[in-house]
């Protein structure tokens, strides 16, 4: 099959994006302030270390706030309790010898991993106002702490931060030392985001349900990344106390947490770029403006209001000038069922059926569903059809575990599938779509289809921060995958751009790209077809027999009866949570009560 | 001390009440949550100092004063920060504009007022030890508040289509509310009730650019504790954080008052994210 596939790939699908042009502004950047020191001047020297050191902080919290969609607006305590750590280790305040600074720079680093869990996963379970309280509780508590605690922190009065060892001791070196260590970050931070956890953060924050139909466990995911975020600051902390040469609480200021968090949303969501953008001109702003230098922190607030109202993307939005380009206007959705070979080879774990068996599921008094039996085989196109309210997509969000029935079992080939658990099924081949497309709308259509393979990665986030070769041999399989699902449903020529610029009926294409990249022995569609034009329903109804010819049970939940009696094997109707009727399209059709009740005589 | 304790934590608690009922009042209406609750409550301090102490007006015209401009920001805020912002609701942008504007409010102030703790003079002179009318104030002040909150609410046509727009707000349009000037109404109401707060309390908190940030965290557990939208809950949970937060200030001090209340607070809206009296989430699929 590959030659096939190799024949039908139109000349203008995307191959692998030279990385060059994505490099060159930070290269850019990293070249300027390689050359600071040709200023001569000693005072720069400082400004553009202190730039480095919340750029090490922001790389880091860019992940939580710009990716995860979490307001984490008191980072700075962790910023202070790095800082704590290493000059209290470094002075050797809790008894025993004073650390080497870059010891304690890596226990500052440790404890602001360990930090960062506890500040942040209230996010777990709390909606984003009081996510946001909770983190400037904390920053409020740790400078309290820091300012009780004398026998350690010297309280009001302050301790020295650690003395880094030569060269880095004089301001130039120290200069070089965190700006290296900002590269090093940056390089960390874009690997990360441009991975599979890069993609799932995204999808948690914009797509939620659909992030969890693909196998993506919230929790797991956010506390990740909350270790790296909170390492980030708590090295940041310690170079922020070498800087200083002498820390007070005061210096942990609630405006400097605004400024880490205001960098982030200036330079936009779900870019590296634009938030190191956002942060140097935050830094630089008070130095420029000297007069202001009292307002900056109305300075900020101002700035915020007018990114949220007038350009909420920020300055990722402004400098992305591929989405600017118009998008031809005259497309057409080619789907191409003959590449599917090549997408789900036969060997791929087939034979398996998914049975219902008494499912109940009430809402309060309303039993959505009432006692449902259910097959669906391998192979088999199975239409799932019924007036408004009968429980279609109800009984889909049970197979999917979004809810858990009250009575009754699903079982996987025999072996019972646990009920609820909605981020177990990906991993059982289960792959759907909504019945309002759910995809990233920031995120490129490829992005969006490479979420369908998440679950099969098996590089871990350590893997992907310091892009080691399993992880780039993961990501270039994946890559090659979403390729191809793509170019079955026909949109390869789109795979760059922003998923919100397409079509309606290109997004429910999308998804089911996405849902074929997850290479699925089950696929539940919820009407596919709405919203389509006559050609388009055509063209999926041949695509949907040609995935389940491929050997994928499929579940169709639609309203438009032609294209069920054309493409299933079996149709099940479905009345008030209960079979109606259950047979061949030809039994279905003829059957008195379902022509009286839901077709129309 | 019990009685001080008493005294001073119903006090506190009831300050922390009215400002958890301003975070509501304004949530009613427009699902927002503004950081600018504690703002209102530190300009109810502020200006109450500005008019009696420097330009030397009774309090019976301050009073009215006071409100009235704390009112106005509430309706600016309203215009500046929330109507903007409501088509995207799910994105959260609320929490930034609002947070925008409830700084630039803290840093006019901090410089144009001052940084340092300011006097708020005695206003009626009535009372002396635990009785004094700086510990009955702002009970009485939360009194009459939720008094007249509960009388709006049953008893007046605007206090039932405010009810109306709080319980559904799509409804309430369908049947030719003014959904808009009712919410311009609520964010006026809730800057007075969150000025009232200040200036009843202005004898304990004093005129303080710092009681912001302050009064927008502990004013905001009331309601997180209550529910979100829950008046008589934000009254309870005030009530129980002030009497909490003294207790421990008297008992041990300080930063271990602040520390037990911070860690309360995180474990309680862990154990019941909708809060005490809250209702559960709705469905997401």
């Amino acid at each position: 099959m590959p030659t096939v596939a190799e024949a039908l790939t139109p000349a203008a699908a995307p191959a692998r994006p030279s990385v060059l042009p994505s490099l060159l502004p930070f290269l850019g950047i990293l070249g300027l302030a390689a050359l600071l020191p040709l200023s001569g001047n000693e005072y720069w020297a400082m400004i553009g270390t202190r730039a480095a050191i919340y750029w090490v902080l922001v790389s880091g919290l860019n992940l939580v706030v710009g990716y995860a969609g979490q307001l984490a607006i008191g980072w700075v305590a962790l910023l202070a309790l790095g800082a704590y750590t290493a000059s209290v280790l470094a002075a050797g305040n809790l008894g025993g010898a004073p650390w080497p600074a870059f010891l304690a720079t890596a226990a500052a680093g440790l404890v602001g991993a360990a930090a960062g869990v506890v500040v942040g996963s209230p996010a777990l379970r709390l909606r984003t106002f009081y996510f946001a309280m909770t983190t400037l509780g904390f920053a409020t508590i740790v400078t309290q702490v820091a300012l009780a605690w004398q026998d350690v922190t010297g309280g009001g009065i302050g301790l020295p931060g650690p003395a880094f060892p030569a060269p880095f001791d004089t301001a130039w070196g120290f200069y070089y030392l965190c700006l290296g260590l900002a590269a090093l970050c940056t390089w960390m931070a874009g690997n990360a985001a441009r991975s599979r956890f890069g993609r799932a953060l995204v999808a948690v924050r914009d797509a939620e349900v659909a992030a969890e139909a693909n196998g993506i466990s919230k929790p797991r995911l956010l506390v990740t990344v909350f270790v790296f975020a909170g390492a980030t600051a708590g090295v940041a902390g310690s170079l922020f106390a070498g800087l200083q040469t002498y820390i007070t609480p005061e210096a942990f200021s609630f405006d400097l947490s605004l400024l880490f968090f205001i960098s982030i949303l200036i330079g936009g969501r779900g870019s590296i770029l634009g938030p190191l953008l956002g942060t140097v001109i935050l830094t630089l702003l008070p130095e420029i403006a000297a007069p202001l230098a009292a307002w900056s922190t109305a300075l900020y607030a101002a700035l915020l209001l007018l990114i949220v109202l007038a350009i909420p993307g920020g300055i990722a939005a402004l400098l992305d000038f591929r989405n600017r380009r118009p998008l031809e206007s005259n497309r057409a959705i080619a789907t191409r069922p003959a590449l599917l070979g090549a997408l789900l080879p036969e060997e791929r774990r087939r034979g398996e059926g998914l049975a219902l068996r008494g499912i109940v599921l009430a809402f309060g008094g309303v039993r959505a569903i009432d006692g449902l039996d259910i097959d669906v085989h391998p192979g088999e196109v199975h239409g799932l059809i019924g007036p408004n309210g009968s429980g279609k997509t109800t009984t889909l969000n049970v197979i999917s575990g979004y809810y858990r029935p009250q009575q009754g079992t699903l079982a996987l080939g025999g072996a019972p599938l646990p009920a609820g658990a909605p981020t177990l099924r990906a991993a059982h081949g289960i792959a759907r779509t909504f019945q309002t497309p759910r995809v990233v709308g920031e995120e490129s259509v490829l992005d969006n289809v490479m979420l369908g393979g998440t679950v099969e990665g098996r590089a871990g986030f350590a893997e992907a921060l310091l892009a080691l070769p399993r992880q780039r041999r993961e990501e270039r399989a994946m890559r090659e995958r979403a390729l191809a699902a793509l170019r079955v449903v026909g949109l390869e020529s789109l795979a760059e751009a922003r998923a919100d610029r397409l079509q309606h009926s290109e997004l429910r294409f999308v998804e089911i790209a996405r849902a074929l990249a997850l290479r699925p022995a089950f696929l539940l569609l919820d009407e596919p077809a709405a919203g389509l034009s006559t050609e388009e329903i055509r063209r999926l109804g041949a695509l949907i027999r040609a995935i389940a010819r491929q050997g994928t049970a499929v579940l169709l939940v639609e309203h438009h009866a032609d294209l069920i009696f054309d493409i299933c094997d079996r149709v099940t109707v479905l009345n008030l949570g209960r079979v109606l009727a259950a047979g061949t399209p030809a039994e279905i059709r003829s059957h008195k009560e379902v022509v009286s009740a839901y077709l129309g005589g | 001390m019990l009685a001080s304790i008493l005294a001073s934590g119903l006090a506190m608690g009831a300050i922390y009440a009215l400002i958890g009922i301003t975070y509501n009042t304004m949530f009613a209406t427009s699902r927002v949550m503004s950081f600018t609750a504690g703002q209102l409550g530190m300009l109810g301090g502020v200006l109450g100092s500005l008019f009696m102490l420097r330009w030397g007006l009774p309090p019976v015209l301050a009073l009215p004063l006071t409100l009235a401009a704390a009112a106005l920001f509430g309706v600016v805020t309203e215009f500046v920060a929330v109507r903007p912002v409501l088509k995207s609701l799910e994105q959260h942008l609320y929490v930034l504009s609002t947070l925008a504007v409830a700084l630039l409010v803290q840093q006019v102030v901090a410089i144009e007022w001052s940084t340092e703790p300011q006097p708020f003079p005695r206003l009626l002179g009535i009372g002396s030890g635990v009785w004094d009318e700086k510990y009955w104030l702002p009970v009485a002040a939360c009194a009459a508040t939720v008094l007249g909150l509960e009388y709006l609410y049953r008893r007046t046509l605007v206090g039932r289509a405010f009810v109306a727009v709080a319980e559904d707000n799509y409804a309430a349009r369908a049947l030719g509310l003014p959904e808009r000037n009712l919410r311009i109404a609520s964010y006026a109401l809730a800057g007075a009730v969150g000025a009232l707060a200040g200036f009843a309390g202005g004898q304990l908190l004093l005129a303080f650019v710092a009681n912001g940030p302050l009064l927008n965290f502990y004013g905001f557990i009331p309601v997180a504790l209550g529910g979100l939208g829950n008046n008589r809950g934000a009254v309870i949970g005030g009530l129980a954080l002030g009497l909490f937060q003294q207790a421990a200030n008297f008992l041990a001090g300080g930063i271990f008052a602040s520390v037990a209340v911070f860690s309360l607070f995180i474990v309680v809206l862990l154990a019941a994210p909708q809060g005490l009296f809250g209702a559960p989430a709705a469905r997401r699929v």
